[in-house]
């Protein structure tokens, strides 16, 4: 979708295709199994049958990132382990998104003062685009940020797309 | 066996290896001398009477105010076949084993319960302790490129690791509050 | 061939020598499982070096989940450290909340009141049988089989409604604290739960119609990752690992605590195929089918308990009446350490107080810790595809391994 970024001024069929695109990209976002620690437990309980994740179409977890545009960090980032989550978001194909799940990737969660060995936040790593607060969040709270970041997706115009100008601009550089 | 009669069958058997008996403690526990603990550990587990075959765990222990470091060893006895009834009131000892802050070498135990190679290699990395004779002694949770250890009282926490930043705690000389 | 050990370089994928096996030429590959990967139950990284299919040797690489659990236990006090111990066995939570307790219970000679001892039973088994369906769904999944996961989560989600009916969360609970429990029971919690009790034991045999007794399941674990007794004694392991060994040793029975010398029920321990009806041919003592039937069979037994303890449940106080204030104990210049049997092994506090309310040296000892240490000597000679079924097996929670 590149060349179609910033390219064309908004117009009646720019916002045709922006609906058609984001709806398509909103409502069959597939998640990277990427569960770190405790929100990987309420992560898969929101995968299984109470509160299924599969009626928003983002139940189709992959196992590999390179199939997926969506990585829910659920569970805490430690310094060995901030390398691997940088590779793994590198190795996603854009447009990519990055939901923050749990105190842990929000700030550092309760290992916040203590933690020698944990990573306050997992911002200072990847590009988050949801944050979702909780230790662990409920699954209707992670499903509330995946709302989220939907709408945000939806909210995306072809037109005026500041992370495809960030990634261009970082190519030619 | 009691832990008073452990102690001083251990006494009789190992004399000078035996430091300390503290039979006062909620778990009772002997300190005994680096140097002797392979051999120790040895009839711990082979003499018939005790047969403290299963290594419970492997504690690391900053003792500052003596400027010493220590490894405790918490055994017990686990029948090792099926039994019709379970052991009860099993066996249960603990060893202490001190060494020098500076230079902290305890020998390994790892060819006596192969359970102590993880616990030992974690003593290693939280805490510093070298145990000669270990077969693979490297850090097991922190990174391989990681600085100091951290379960000591003295420890600084690192201001940044590879370019992310670290903690508040750097302005701090110690973190407990 | 030049041998090249990979503890001393783990990182490197080198060009080994080719060597001839008849007119075949063969290759090493060094292969690196995780540290994210849909089956190893976490962070879990093993690196393997095959030659073809067959694994010639597995290094186990741990720590990426390390989270400073005893530094932090050296800064706070017991009571607050109660929800770190949540996040060790996060699947477990309730068991870990007890052996703490326990521990500094013992350290500081607190004397729990009779129906805090029973509630932490109660607790203590529901918790078990959530954290052996967690184990039987994503066994199932490691497997291929998708299904047995979502019904062993439908379950679970009813025994978390009584947690939350109980006190307020879902998943890390920090409700069996120093001194008893944290909240009392709300009305009417028994009734629910001998109904949820009533409902769930046939479903253990809908599950063991459904995965244990399925012949590809059968296929895959039996005979898989066999540990002798005498090597799982050595290596320290426990709980389901050690008992699907069979040994009968559970440390309920053997060293109880919070009065489970009070309960009957029985310990069941692996056996090996054939010798009756319900352990299919093939199946070895020891073997991955066996560890993880002795789970199917644990559930019943903490439904057994459970269905004891709601019957005898006394009244009184659920916490010592003192501490529903000021939670705060002082612990004595003196140690301690003591084990309970969690659902994934024995997990044992080493608590060393020096006169204040902070204790000097918190160490806890997490039974995956123990049990994962054997990887590297079960898996030589396996296949890859038997990698997961020995890792799901022996039923790992990094956060325990990695505290």
């Amino acid at each position: 979708m590149s060349w179609i970024e910033n390219r064309f001024e908004e117009g009646v069929i720019v916002t045709s295709l922006d609906w058609a695109i984001n709806w398509g990209r909103s409502n069959s976002l597939w998640p990277v199994t990427f569960g770190l620690a405790c929100c990987a437990i309420e992560m898969m309980a929101l995968g299984a049958s109470r509160f299924d994740l599969d009626r928003f179409g983002a139940g189709a977890f992959r196992p590999t990132p390179r199939q997926a545009d969506l990585m829910i960090v659920a569970g805490t980032v430690t310094y060995k382990m901030a390398s691997r989550v940088r590779r793994l978001f590198n190795q996603m194909g854009e447009p990519k998104f990055v939901i923050a799940m749990g105190a842990c990737t929000v700030g550092g969660g309760p290992y916040f003062k203590h933690g020698y060995h944990v990573v306050k936040g997992v911002d200072l790593v990847v590009p988050v685009d949801v944050y979702v607060p909780g230790c662990p969040p409920r699954p209707e709270a992670l499903l509330e940020g995946i709302m989220r970041l939907q709408d945000r997706i939806r909210h995306t115009s072809r037109a005026r797309d500041p992370r495809a100008a960030a990634a261009r601009a970082a190519q030619l550089a | 066996m009691t832990f008073e009669q452990i102690a001083s069958l251990l006494r009789e058997r190992f004399a000078g290896a035996v430091e300390e008996v503290v039979p006062q403690a909620t778990r009772p526990y002997v300190t005994v001398a680096a140097e002797r603990w392979p051999e120790v550990a040895r009839f711990l587990r082979d003499e018939p009477r005790l047969k403290l075959n299963f290594l419970r765990c492997v504690s690391s222990l900053d003792l500052l105010a003596e400027d010493s470091l220590a490894a405790v060893y918490d055994l017990a006895t686990v029948p090792d076949a099926e039994a019709e009834e379970v052991l009860s009131c099993p066996h249960t000892f603990a060893v202490r084993v001190v060494t020098d802050r500076a230079a902290a070498h305890i020998p390994s135990v790892a060819g006596v319960w192969p359970a102590a190679d993880w616990h030992e290699r974690e003593a290693f990395d939280l805490m510093g302790i070298v145990f000669d004779g270990h077969p693979d002694l490297r850090r097991i949770l922190c990174p391989e490129d990681w600085v100091g250890h951290p379960l000591r009282k003295d420890y600084e926490f690192p201001v940044e690791y590879h370019g992310i930043p670290g903690t508040t705690e750097h302005e701090l000389n110690s973190p407990r509050h | 061939m030049t041998e090249i050990s990979l503890q001393s370089q783990p990182d490197l994928l080198v060009d080994y020598d080719r060597g001839e096996q008849g007119d075949v030429d063969t290759e090493e590959l060094l292969i690196n499982m995780g540290p994210q990967h849909p089956s190893t139950h976490g962070v879990l990284r093993i690196v393997l070096r095959c030659d073809g299919e067959m694994v010639l040797e597995a290094v186990p690489h741990i720590g990426y989940l390390h989270r400073c659990a005893e530094k932090i236990g050296e800064s706070l006090q017991p009571f607050q450290f109660i929800p770190y111990t949540d996040r060790m066995d996060y699947v477990a939570g309730m068991n870990q909340n007890q052996g703490f307790a326990l521990a500094v219970e013992k350290l500081a000679g607190i004397a729990v009141p009779p129906r805090a001892q029973y509630l932490r039973v109660i607790f203590g088994e529901l918790n078990r049988i959530a954290s052996h369906l967690v184990s039987f769904g994503t066994y199932g999944l490691d497997m291929g089989a998708f299904t047995p996961f979502l019904y062993a989560f439908r379950e679970r989600e009813m025994v978390l409604d009584l947690f939350e009916a109980a006190c307020g969360a879902r998943l890390t609970y920090s409700y069996l604290t120093v001194g008893g429990t944290t909240h009392d029971l709300p009305e009417g919690w028994v009734d629910r739960c001998l109904e949820f009790c009533d409902y769930f034991e046939p479903k253990i045999d809908e599950y063991n119609d459904l995965l244990s007794f399925n012949h590809i399941f059968v296929k895959r674990t039996a005979g898989v990752g066999v540990v002798s007794a005498g090597d799982a004694v050595r290596w320290g392991l426990s709980g389901p690992c050690l008992r699907g060994s069979g040994v009968r040793w559970d440390l309920r029975k053997a060293l109880p605590y919070d009065g489970y010398e009070r309960f009957d029920f029985d310990i069941p321990i692996g056996r090996p195929g054939g010798s009756d009806r319900t352990v299919p041919h093939g199946v070895v003592v020891g073997d991955s089918w066996c560890r993880y039937f002795v789970r199917m069979e644990e559930m019943k037994q903490s439904l057994r308990i459970v269905r004891q303890a709601l019957r005898d449940l006394p009244g009184g106080d659920h916490i010592v009446p003192k501490f529903k204030k000021n939670k705060t104990v002082k612990l004595p210049d003196d140690e301690v350490y003591l084990e309970v049997d969690n659902p994934r092994g024995q997990v044992g506090f080493y608590v060393r107080g020096d006169g204040s309310a902070i204790p000097a040296r918190v160490k806890a000892r997490g039974g995956s810790f123990c049990n994962l240490s054997i990887t590297s000597h079960v898996v030589r000679g396996c296949l890859i595809a038997d990698v997961p079924a020995i890792i799901g097996s022996i039923d790992v929670v990094m956060g325990e391994v990695d505290r």
